[in-house]
């Protein structure tokens, strides 16, 4: 484990439905993965439908916990620290790692409140000055600020797709997370607003450690340091971005990749 | 007879069916319009709703016929009666020709019975007659009408169309028929007595003045009616609110999907008891016990209290309120939860902050229907809550409320026509009220259902 790891995780298995042994139907979706993700820069999955890539990205601050019977097996450590440790509050950690999701789901609250909804629960802000700051700053941050400045009022829900996935970003960033995961975060967004988000994204990777599950080979190629390939359950190839598209070393990868492209 | 017309006309579409369906299977493919089932279908359509049609009106309309005529077979010496005695010997005119038994027998009528053994089987088999034959006519017609180029399909869509239309006439017709009848009724009642006397008269006695002729103006005030209902209603709320409430978000958002797939079921199945039982058991088992405890706390309870019914109200209603809550609060996408927890809100915040107010409107829609049907729910008050109208705003006395007082005036001992007076103004208030609780639960419903999605 280097200094950069900020998450490590190794032999992680997640079952839907309970364990095998019990009786029902259960799916292995997640098969023993290991996987050391670095601070400070873009870490994308890549891989194809149903591999497993939403799965594991929910392991990594709890949201699992929030689907019935769904296991969790395996070794989590965030800063050294264990996720899924008995003592562990899974909404701390959810408050540490944030998370972004495929389809906009702004509250149906004002813009403001949107924003403000994190440091309020979390005690972050006390002061209607306070609040303030973090929202323009969350809202700056998302690229949002110019365009909905005057309509802080105004439901986040009028908002367009990409104007709401921003804001979403925006709402993830309010708390101060140290890790933000987005999944799909730009596949219902057209090519002008996914620009805007992929610039937001290179931008927030240096300063938070950033996990994109995204099915663009293109995005992850544009946005990401490191890539991990996804292949039913397991992680085929993990390496460098530059790497991974252009001299692939496993078949699987290789296979995935030319496709795409060729 | 008019039984065995109708079977008769089935017979003879079913029949028609086939016919229709043989001659079109004869035309050539290429260049066929409909294909033969929807040919046979069409002739059996026309077939039957020409039949069923002529059977229907020509039964109404012989049936005043027949009336007309039996009435004019009455003795002169009869004429002098009241409409009622002449309605009685008509009536038993008929159980003699029919061979039942009469309360009395007499020359009126035998000449009724004579009248009647003469025209009704002319009747009979004139209604069987004409409406075979309109049916055969209708077939005859359609049948001829069959041609490779014609169009059996949209005809037969049409014709469908037509009896779906007729079908929701029907209803709405009926509905409008009763609701005009019981705003006339109100109206002349409200006339009589004046409508202020009516909505603020603190005074409820309507026939305590009706053997002297006239209803005493100053006995319909219907105010303590209305303050029984609405204690009612509030205690029943009070109890079913909470508790569906609270019961739909652990269901909903708590509950194992094994857990809620048991337990769902059986919160319906309170909805599924009469509401007959509910009402015996307030009366038998909770008010006594109210009582009970109230006593032995120095309170004094009466044995008909407004608690005891408007607690078992508010058991009955739970259901209404957790299976409707409960749909609604699952109806708020899963994303928006996620994206609550995502923030690291815990579920009771996730719950408070964002489900419960994205699912507020349906909320309050389900409780306004909840409130709805306690005003009209009729059997738990009237063994329950008590006959007499107090005016109070004591939970442990007797009250009594808008549905008990319809239910005692309608079985109670004074002839219908005079009682019917009250009834039909407080039917009509509790028409109206419970109406707006719709109309503004929908309302809800609609209006915020484009914004919560
Ligand atoms: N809630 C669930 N209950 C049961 N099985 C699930 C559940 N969610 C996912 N699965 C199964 O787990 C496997 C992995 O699903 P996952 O959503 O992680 O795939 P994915 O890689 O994100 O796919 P996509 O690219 O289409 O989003 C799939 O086989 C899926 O059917
Ligand atoms: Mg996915």
């Amino acid at each position: 484990m280097s200094d950069a790891t900020k998450i490590s995780c190794s032999d992680v298995h997640v079952y839907y439905g309970g364990l095998p042994s019990t009786r029902g139907e259960s799916v292995h979706a997640i098969k023993g993965v290991d996987i050391d993700i670095e601070d400070n820069l873009v870490t994308a999955f890549i891989g194809p439908s149903g591999c497993g890539k939403s799965t594991f990205l929910r392991c990594l601050n709890r949201m699992n916990d929030t689907i019935d019977e769904c296991v969790v097996q395996g070794r989590i450590h965030l800063d050294g620290e264990d996720v899924y440790a008995a003592d562990v509050d899974p909404v701390q950690i959810r408050a540490r790692v944030g998370m972004v999701f495929q389809k906009p789901n702004p509250f149906p609250k004002s813009i403001y409140e949107n924003v403000a909804y994190g440091p309020k629960i979390h005690g972050l802000a006390r002061t209607r000055a306070e609040f303030d700051e973090v929202v323009e700053t969350s809202l700056t941050r998302a690229g949002l600020w110019d365009e909905v400045k005057d309509r802080l009022d105004k439901p986040g829900t009028g908002l367009s797709g990409g104007q709401q996935q921003r804001l979403c970003i925006a709402r993830a960033i309010s708390t101060q997370p140290e890790v933000l995961l987005m999944d799909e975060p730009c596949s219902a967004l057209d090519p002008i607003a996914t620009g805007t988000v992929e610039e937001l994204i290179e931008e927030l990777g240096q300063k938070y450690c950033l996990v994109i599950v995204t099915h663009s080979m293109q995005q992850a190629n544009r946005v990401s340091q490191r890539t991990a390939y996804f292949h039913l359950g397991e992680i085929a190839e993990y390496g460098t971005t530059e790497q991974i598209f252009t001299n692939p070393k496993d078949e699987r990868t290789n296979g995935y990749i030319s496709g795409r492209f060729g | 007879m008019i039984g065995t017309a109708a079977l008769a006309i089935v017979a003879l579409a079913i029949a028609s069916y086939f016919m229709g369906r043989q001659r079109a299977a004869s035309f050539p493919v290429a260049g066929m319009h409909s294909r033969p089932t929807y040919h046979g279908a069409f002739t059996a359509l026309r077939t039957s709703l020409a039949g069923l049609v002529v059977l229907i009106f020509g039964a109404l309309i012989t049936a005043f016929a027949l009336r007309a005529l039996i009435y004019g077979a009455l003795p002169a010496d009869t004429a002098g009666l009241a409409e009622i005695e002449r309605e009685l010997i008509v009536q038993d005119g008929i159980a003699l020709a029919e061979g039942r038994l009469s309360s009395r027998e007499g020359p009126a009528r035998s000449a009724v019975a004579e009248a009647y053994a003469l025209y009704a089987p002319i009747r009979q088999w004139g209604l069987l007659l004409i409406s075979l034959a309109a049916a055969a006519a209708a077939f005859w017609m359609s049948y001829r009408q069959l041609s490779p180029a014609f169009r059996a399909r949209n005809r037969t869509e049409g014709i469908i169309g037509w009896v779906l239309v007729f079908a929701a006439a029907v209803a709405i017709m009926t509905t409008l028929g009763i609701v005009l009848s019981l705003t006339g009724q109100a109206l002349s009642f409200f006339g009589d007595v004046g409508l202020f006397n009516f909505l603020f008269g603190a005074h409820w006695s309507p026939l305590s003045g009706v053997h002297s002729g006239a209803m005493d103006s100053d006995k319909v005030g219907a105010i303590p009616l209305f303050a029984g209902t609405l204690m009612i209603t509030a205690i029943a709320m009070a109890v079913a609110v909470p508790v569906g409430l609270f019961a739909a978000i652990y269901l909903s958002d708590y509950a194992s999907s094994r857990f809620r797939s048991i337990a769902k079921p059986l919160l319906e199945l309170l909805a599924g008891i009469p509401t007959v039982v509910y009402g015996f058991f307030a009366a038998i088992v909770v008010a006594p016990a109210f009582k009970g405890i109230g006593e032995s706390v120095g309170l004094s309870v009466s044995a008909e209290s407004a608690l005891a019914a408007g607690v078992v109200m508010g058991i009955m209603i739970i259901p209404f309120i957790s299976s409707l809550s409960d749909d609604v609060i699952n109806a708020v996408p899963q994303s928006l939860r996620d994206g609550a927890l995502g923030l690291g809100a815990t579920k009771a915040e996730t719950i408070r902050n964002v489900v419960l107010p994205a699912a507020l409107p349906g909320i309050v829609s389900a409780v306004l229907l909840g409130v709805s049907r306690a005003i009209g729910e009729t059997m738990i008050v009237v063994m329950a809550a008590g006959q007499a109208a107090n005016l109070t705003a004591n939970p442990l006395e007797a009250v009594t409320t808008v549905t008990v007082q319809i239910v005692a005036l309608i079985t109670g001992d004074t002839e219908a026509a005079t009682a019917a007076g009250p009834a039909f103004a407080l039917g009509f208030t509790l028409f109206c009220v419970t109406l707006m609780f719709n109309i503004i639960a929908l309302q809800l419903v609609n209006k915020y259902r484009e914004r919560y999605d």
